[in-house]
């Protein structure tokens, strides 16, 4: 299968894009979302974490359709972002300027995720809205590096839908490139403000 | 009257000069310098009678006799590609760019992303080649008369044309952060001239053999989106509406082809 072999880059690539909207892209819109209780009281978060911890198959369904694709998504989007140049210097246009910070974002929220992980999810501790609280207030840093990370992905996945849709053939003309680009930018204001009112919720209420 | 404007021409020459910095290079695999020279300022002058001025006196601005700087020209009308360089940090064609309308010093820069030949000559083969791999052509020879070809609809001839003006000048390639010496992408031009013939109505004959292609090492997938080639396009040629374009083509050839194996 020669062919084959000469397509496993595009392939690759194909995968990488559509694994960045498909699983992770979904994933995130769900974790803001269940974030986003935490404004409602401890009560409704704990009751929504509940509700997900007893997600039939719930390890398999997290390996297959959120680790897996996320660890892909990550690690081949590390090598996309070193094997890109960057000439924004040069070519200060604003599509290239996107074009460095979607890849700038994608780095920062790999570093944020690994420790948000390794902080919650591997912590050992059971995921609930005081462990979440403990977690801001003990270190102020700790808040900021949660708001840097939130707005990070919220960038990296807004402007990265506008990307695959190019990559997919979705907007091919310039008018529906521009109004996709305005679209975006306002599903990236409105999930970065779901996310750091969640984080604000979550620092300020008490359980 | 015309006595008196030629005077005031010639005393404008004498007083007035332009300011180059130029990038040279002295050989494929010599280390690059920069040069300063200052020529004598003509009214609508451009950067090519500049390059001709230092060719005809090869002083550099410190009164030193040096190499005439070299460079490459044809057609003086934007339709060849030959004079593309960087000029002030964009790539473009040395004829079309007018003095007057310059910053000075005005910054001469071969084009990086090509091999160096010498100065601001470069080789731009790479661009061959990738036409090539896209077959972008219409195969029309045979052992005998195929008779007329098909008409193309007015519509998309329209656009079409647009494409056509490609004069394969590498301001694209340049401009591009994906075509970098860590990948193998072959540039904007070439994905247009792609869509390009297989919008042809005999073209299209190829159309699969260059979506094929646009998969392979080096194709459609390397665009990263910077969108930097449609704004260096002298022609502005809609560059990235072509690969989006062809995008939509090639995701289309590949789960069709694939799920029909």
């Amino acid at each position: 299968m020669a062919t084959t072999n000469a397509h496993t880059e595009f392939i690759l690539r194909r995968l990488h894009t559509l694994a960045g909207v498909i699983p992770v892209g979904l994933f995130l819109l769900e974790h803001l979302f269940t974030n986003a209780m935490a404004t409602s009281g401890p009560e409704t978060f704990n009751s929504a974490v509940y509700t997900i911890q007893h997600i039939p198959f719930l390890h398999f369904i997290e390996f297959i359709f959120i680790f897996l694709p996320l660890v892909y998504h990550g690690v081949f989007g590390l090598y996309v972002a070193f094997t890109s140049g960057y000439n924004a210097g040069q070519y200060s246009w604003g599509r290239n300027v996107m074009f460095v910070l979607q890849r700038v974002s994608g780095v920062i929220t790999f570093v944020f995720i690994i420790f948000h992980l390794w902080t919650t999810r591997f912590s050992g501790k059971a995921p609930t809205f005081q462990m979440v609280h403990d977690l801001l207030v003990n270190n102020p840093a700790y808040f900021w590096f949660m708001i840097i990370g939130v707005v990070a992905a919220t960038f990296h996945f807004s402007n990265g839908l506008w990307s695959f849709c190019i990559h997919w053939g979705i907007t091919v003309g310039q008018r529906a490139q521009r109004v996709s680009a305005y679209v975006f930018f306002v599903v990236f204001i409105v999930l970065a403000a779901v996310g750091v009112d969640a984080l604000i919720a979550f620092t300020t209420q008490t359980a | 009257m015309s006595g008196s404007a030629t005077a005031e021409r010639q005393t404008a020459a004498t007083t007035k000069t332009v300011h180059l910095i130029i990038e040279r290079q002295d050989g494929p695999n010599s280390p690059s310098y920069t040069e300063e020279f200052e020529v004598p300022y003509q009214p609508g002058m451009n950067v090519i009678a500049c390059l001709m001025e230092i060719q005809r006196n090869p002083v550099n601005k410190a009164g030193k006799r040096v190499a005439p700087v070299t460079w490459e020209m044809n057609c003086l009308e934007e339709i060849c590609g030959a004079c593309s360089m960087v000029i002030n940090g964009k790539p473009r064609q040395a004829c079309t760019a007018l003095v007057d309308k310059l910053e000075q010093p005005i910054r001469l820069k071969p084009m990086r992303t090509f091999p160096v030949v010498r100065d601001l000559v470069v080789d731009r083969s790479r661009m061959f080649e990738a036409l090539k791999k896209v077959k972008a052509w219409i195969p029309i020879d045979g052992t005998y008369d195929l008779g007329p070809g098909p008409r193309m609809n007015e519509r998309d001839r329209q656009w079409a044309y647009e494409l056509s003006r490609c004069f394969t000048c590498g301001c694209c390639v340049e401009a591009c952060p994906n075509v970098n010496e860590r990948t193998s992408f072959i540039g904007p031009f070439a994905i247009s001239q792609a869509r390009l013939f297989n919008a042809h109505p005999t073209g299209a004959m190829h159309r699969a053999d260059r979506l094929e292609a646009l998969m392979e090492e080096g194709g459609i997938h390397e665009c990263g989106n910077a969108q930097n080639c449609v704004q260096v396009c002298p022609k502005g040629i809609p560059l990235t509406t072509s690969i989006a374009a062809m995008n939509r083509q090639v995701t289309y050839h590949a789960i069709g082809a694939w799920l029909k194996k």
